[in-house]
């Protein structure tokens, strides 16, 4: 009982101290911090076309928080949702728009090909870790920037620029109805996409003989094996739909946010914000919907904080994120406080 | 150009690339060894090079040729206390490492750019520095035939400096009782502990020390390469030096020679184009190089790349 209640506040504590720690830091820097909080608050639902991008925002992030949550389930640390949501929001707009579908059908294809290569590139360290007992925090670090540098050719050979063609409106995630009411955002039906997903990976984890033993491995690999289960196809299991999750992220971007696909200078960050909604939604998978929730709206709302009176710069936001995640990452911190408070109170 | 000229201009170019590497490197080299991942690298290497550019700014007037100099010292000062967020919250609070060096590297990114936005009404980019690292012609060793055009002629007095941190880093992890302390608590931290040896505090030291170099790795690298501060200056180098280190096994030299091989891909790729065979190689082969080299290394099929035993475990001193 005091777990599961520990397992809530932690999160909570942590979130209201980061916003707290960066409301000293936005005084200390001459910012007015209830001017800076009331734009951020408006920044996310102060208007339709404010939520409408919000909820855009939101989307991918549950994908990435959601990928990162599948894979610790196993054990597994999965660094590479980066690099799996690029090649998937390639793939994904590739086939939105190179092939010629029914609508419907042409969205579910390019749905597909976005998590499937993703998936191919979780396959990647999946099968040296289950194989060869490689670390797979370290490869999917390097297939980051494979990722990273394979598409940015692939984009150049396919369409001769730095930007693909739009994608077909066969394959698109937008919905014209949406856009208008929301005085024309961007938000796209993605958020349902991200939401069955949700579903679909607790049901699994939680009802299905595949979730019992991922879970299994991840809690003790060696138990699991005694206990007969297949501990090497568990992992490659986990980090291939771990990646298709992320690959589907990437897909919001190339099917719902942007519809083409350019090179990109560096990663995205999506990824990397995936392991903070992980982390703060306790790596379940109701948690990572409340962790895209605060960290996608944040980071949106942000983008209306350098406006005036406040003037604060939006990257004020991630230095936010990071202090929570310093925060919730810190399991004994509590426990620490608690025990000098408790010791020094015995002294006296 | 001449068949040597060619050479010697891969060369400078592979080494002025590699150091920030190489240093960056061999700090996670003695991090990893004493068993704490230090993924917040790429994040030590943004406060570095922050650093560095503000200070180079603010200082240029006072110390004139000298300023690089004194923005290394005081990037390796700021990438210290960077890197004590890890010892905090990792060794002493017992946070996961890879988390919190992703953490790290959120909070360097973003609060680079809020503090150059703050101090420069709002653009995201520092002006340019105008003292920069001059690059030199080593007197006696650049007579050497062959060798000295090519390594000692024109080169930047930071890669050399990088050798020799690297040779200095080898002597000491392997060849001093504190290196064989260090690894002793990265490898078997009960048996270490057993022995007298603080493993806390010496995680915290060897986190330092990769704290100093990444600083120093971002100054170098911000200082020769992109002459000033946006958060587009620092953009994967650290993630690049994990790379060097795995690919060098671990090992101060190796994670030299990876560097300098990393360097000679970055380096081909950006000449490429004007030399036969190397031209009709897609550019995309030379820059994935790096980090396909190192899949292929921690995997076993270029030598065995192992890592610390107790790598990514707090300690805990009550678990018997």
């Amino acid at each position: 009982m005091s777990k599961n209640l520990n397992k809530l506040l932690i999160p909570v504590l942590s979130v209201i101290l980061g916003l707290v720690v960066g409301a000293i830091i936005m005084l200390v820097f001459g910012y007015n911090p209830i001017q800076g909080y009331s734009q951020l608050w408006n920044g996310i639902v102060g208007d339709v076309y404010v939520l409408g991008e919000s909820i855009r925002q939101i989307t991918p992030y549950i994908l990435a928080g959601l990928a990162f949550a599948f894979a610790i389930k196993t054990g597994l640390f999965n660094i590479g949702i980066e690099g799996q949501l690029i090649v998937g929001w390639f793939a994904a707009t590739y086939v939105g728009v190179v092939l010629d579908l029914p609508p419907g059908i042409h969205l579910i294809v390019a749905l597909l090909a976005g998590g499937l290569a993703g998936a191919l590139w979780g396959f990647v360290p999946g099968i040296l870790k289950a194989k060869l007992g490689v670390n797979e925090v370290v490869v999917t670090i390097m297939m980051n920037y494979t990722a990273l540098h394979v598409t940015n050719a692939l984009v150049r050979a396919w369409a001769g620029k730095d930007t693909s063609e739009r994608i077909h409106e066969t394959a698109s995630l937008r919905i014209p109805a949406w856009e208008e009411a929301t005085m024309y955002s961007r938000m796209h039906a993605g958020i349902f996409v991200a939401l069955i997903a949700v579903f679909v990976i607790w049901y699994i984890l939680k009802y299905t003989t595949l979730g019992y033993e991922l879970k299994a491995v991840g809690l003790n690999r060696d138990a699991a094996q005694y206990a007969g289960m297949n501990v090497e196809r568990n992992i490659v299991i986990a980090m291939i739909i771990s990646g298709f999750l992320a690959g589907l992220a990437g897909s919001m971007e190339g099917l719902g946010t942007f519809e083409y696909v350019a090179t990109k200078s560096s990663l995205t960050g999506i990824g990397f914000d995936g392991i903070a909604v992980s982390i703060l939604g306790a790596n379940h998978p109701i948690g990572v919907i409340f962790g895209a929730v605060l960290f996608g709206a944040l980071k949106y709302g942000s983008l209306s904080m350098p406006n005036p009176p406040a003037q604060i710069p939006e990257e004020m936001i991630s230095i936010i994120i990071a202090i929570i995640v310093f925060f919730v990452a810190s399991t004994y911190l509590f426990p620490w406080l608690k025990e000098k408070f408790t010791r020094k109170k015995g002294a006296n | 150009m001449s068949f040597l000229e060619i050479i010697a201009y891969i060369f400078y170019n592979a080494l002025y690339f590699a150091a920030p590497i190489m240093l960056t490197g061999i700090g996670t080299t003695f991090s990893e060894r004493s068993g704490v991942t230090n993924m917040g690298v790429e994040g030590g290497m943004q406060v570095g090079a922050f650093t560095a550019i503000i200070a180079n700014l603010a200082l240029a007037e006072t110390f004139g040729g000298w300023t690089p100099w004194v923005a290394i010292l005081i990037a390796s000062i700021t990438g210290l206390l960077f890197s004590l967020l890890l010892a905090i919250f990792s060794v002493t609070f017992r946070a996961d490492q890879i988390i919190i060096g992703t953490a790290m590297n959120m909070l360097a990114a973003g609060g680079t750019v809020f503090l150059v936005k703050k101090m420069f009404e709002g653009r995201g980019q520092t002006p340019m520095i105008s003292e920069t690292i001059h690059r030199y012609n080593i007197p006696v060793l650049r007579e050497i035939p062959v060798i000295g055009p090519i390594f000692f002629e024109n080169v930047y007095i930071t890669s050399i400096l990088a050798v020799v941190v690297a040779i200095l880093g080898w002597v000491v992890m392997f060849k001093t009782p504190f290196g064989l302390r260090l690894r002793s608590v990265g490898e078997h931290p009960l048996a270490a502990d057993t022995m007298g040896i603080k493993v806390n505090r010496m995680r915290y030291i060897a986190v330092m020390i990769s704290g100093v170099l990444s600083g120093i790795g971002g100054a170098i690298f911000a200082q020769t390469i992109t002459l000033d501060y946006s958060h587009a200056t620092i953009s994967g180098q650290g993630f690049m030096a994990i790379a060097a280190m795995i690919f060098g096994k671990w090992n101060p030299l190796g994670t030299m020679g990876a560097a300098i091989f990393f360097g000679f891909a970055n380096s081909l790729s950006a000449i490429g184009p004007s030399l036969p065979v190397i031209k009709d190689i897609p550019q995309v082969y030379l820059y994935i190089l790096p980090y396909v080299l190192t899949i292929l290394a921690v995997a076993g099929f270029i030598g065995k790349s192992q890592a610390p035993k107790a790598l990514n475990r707090p300690y805990v001193k009550e678990n018997k």
